[in-house]
């Protein structure tokens, strides 16, 4: 690791008052990927703002039709919370298969979504269930969120503050994972509500993106063989050692079907 | 450099550490505790967890500031002080969890934190919960039938022993 000096914030407004301050500075939220990445020298901020300490930023409520997750709330509490397990149980699957048990009692919700790596689950979920992003200057709809690999529609020293999600009539979430690592090769959250219907895939792409013509298909028809013949073009789609673009367009089908199955079982 | 201070293995420590120092290497290089292993250092393997506020982490992962003001435990911290093992260690060694020992203080943390959280887990669930804990030796069957021993023992306070053959 390079040297850097570390801040540790109080206040989400303190953080952004920080970084912008800061030479080159980088947000610390749970730190699973950016510890990794500075272990490895792909980063040299100056600066690490720390927002571990900063009180009021973790915590999950379900208020009538929205359930909130705040930035610094860990995967863990979200894969173990009573009130995602009974407004949104595919969310709680989600949660509970990033990473590992010690990764998830570290990782959390605003810094996958912040870091918007192309193939963490998160972004999966937030685009299928049509999440709106709070961050500490407005609100970020999910379709205008993610931008491109790693990039993401936050200016400088705009923060997270919360998640919020529609509860839906159902949802499935499910993914192929990378056999060492665990991340998506593919991974595809489905949701339906009233009659709109939403395709949120992850893994296959530089970022998370819905797929339009599936989402017609399941709301005329909520069934994995209603989009069994929808396939979707590799055109854009990521090719790395692990995975042709021919083959995770293959994978985005069979993925949303059985997300659609798991909505529905 | 930063002034840090937790409690490791129920002893307030402190020190001086440069930010990119990590926990693991606090714990081991500035406390002498070198129980704790460092096998992959890309957050991998689980070899360097600890116990972090009561939860497994990997200590590989984290800076020593970011726990500052924590509470750590280590596997010199589950024994007991006239060396009396704790029932997830005299799992380990009953049930062959074990053949270099590298991953092993690991993977007790590890199991100590599925015992309290799922406790009488099924083999299934153990294994799972076990994704984060690399072991090159055993092939898991120990690891995984002393984890369940171990839960037991945990909350009954008799270990089950291995039917030798």
């Amino acid at each position: 690791m390079y040297s850097f000096e570390y801040r540790r914030a109080q206040s989400v407004a303190e953080a952004a008052k920080l970084i912008k301050e800061v030479d080159d500075g980088k947000i610390l939220a749970g730190g699973m990927t950016l510890i990794p990445t500075l272990k490895q020298r792909l980063a040299q901020p100056s600066d690490l703002i720390d927002l571990g300490k900063i009180p009021d930023l973790k915590g999950i409520t379900l208020s009538g039709k929205t359930l909130t997750i705040k930035a610094m709330t860990r995967h863990f509490d979200v894969a173990t919370s009573a009130d995602v397990k009974k407004a949104i149980p595919a969310l709680a699957v989600l949660a509970g298969g990033i990473g590992d048990p010690s990764v998830r009692h570290r990782g959390t919700i605003g810094g996958s979504t912040a870091n918007a790596d192309p193939a963490a689950d998160y972004p999966a979920g937030i685009v299928g269930l049509g999440a709106t992003i709070e961050t500490n200057q407005r609100k970020i709809a999910a379709d205008d969120f993610f931008t491109g690999l790693f990039e993401t529609a936050l200016e400088p020293g705009e923060l997270i503050i919360a998640v919020h999600f529609p509860v839906p009539d159902k949802a499935g979430y499910i993914k192929f994972a990378h056999l060492a690592s665990g991340y998506a090769t593919c991974g595809v959250m489905v949701s339906k509500t009233g009659t709109a219907v939403r395709v949120g895939v992850t893994g296959a792409g530089p970022s998370a993106f819905r797929v339009p013509e599936m989402e017609a298909a399941l709301a005329k028809s909520f069934t994995p063989d209603a989009i069994a013949h929808i396939k979707y073009p590799p055109d854009d789609l990521l090719s790395d050692m692990h995975a042709g673009a021919e083959y995770r367009a293959h994978l985005v089908t069979v993925m949303a079907k059985r997300a659609v199955a798991a909505a529905i079982a | 450099m930063a002034k840090i201070s937790m409690k490791v293995n129920g002893k307030t420590v402190s020190g001086d550490v440069e930010p990119r120092t990590l926990l693991v290497q606090f714990i081991r290089e500035h406390l002498g505790l070198t129980g704790t292993h460092v096998g992959c250092d890309t957050s991998q393997c689980g070899a360097c967890n600890v116990h972090y506020n009561g939860e497994a982490i990997k200590s590989c992962t984290i800076l020593a500031v970011q726990a500052d003001g924590s509470e750590v435990v280590t596997i010199e911290g589950l024994a007991k002080p006239d060396g009396t093992l704790h029932p997830m260690q005299a799992a380990f060694r009953e049930y062959h969890g074990l053949q270099c020992g590298y991953c092993t203080p690991g993977m007790v943390m590890v199991a100590v934190d599925i015992a309290r959280r799922l406790p009488g887990a099924d083999e299934e669930t153990v294994r799972e919960e076990l994704y984060g804990n690399i072991c090159r030796c055993t092939g898991y069957q120990g690891i995984v039938e002393a984890v369940m021993a171990g839960s037991e023992a945990m909350q009954t306070g008799v270990l089950p022993l291995k039917e030798h053959h």
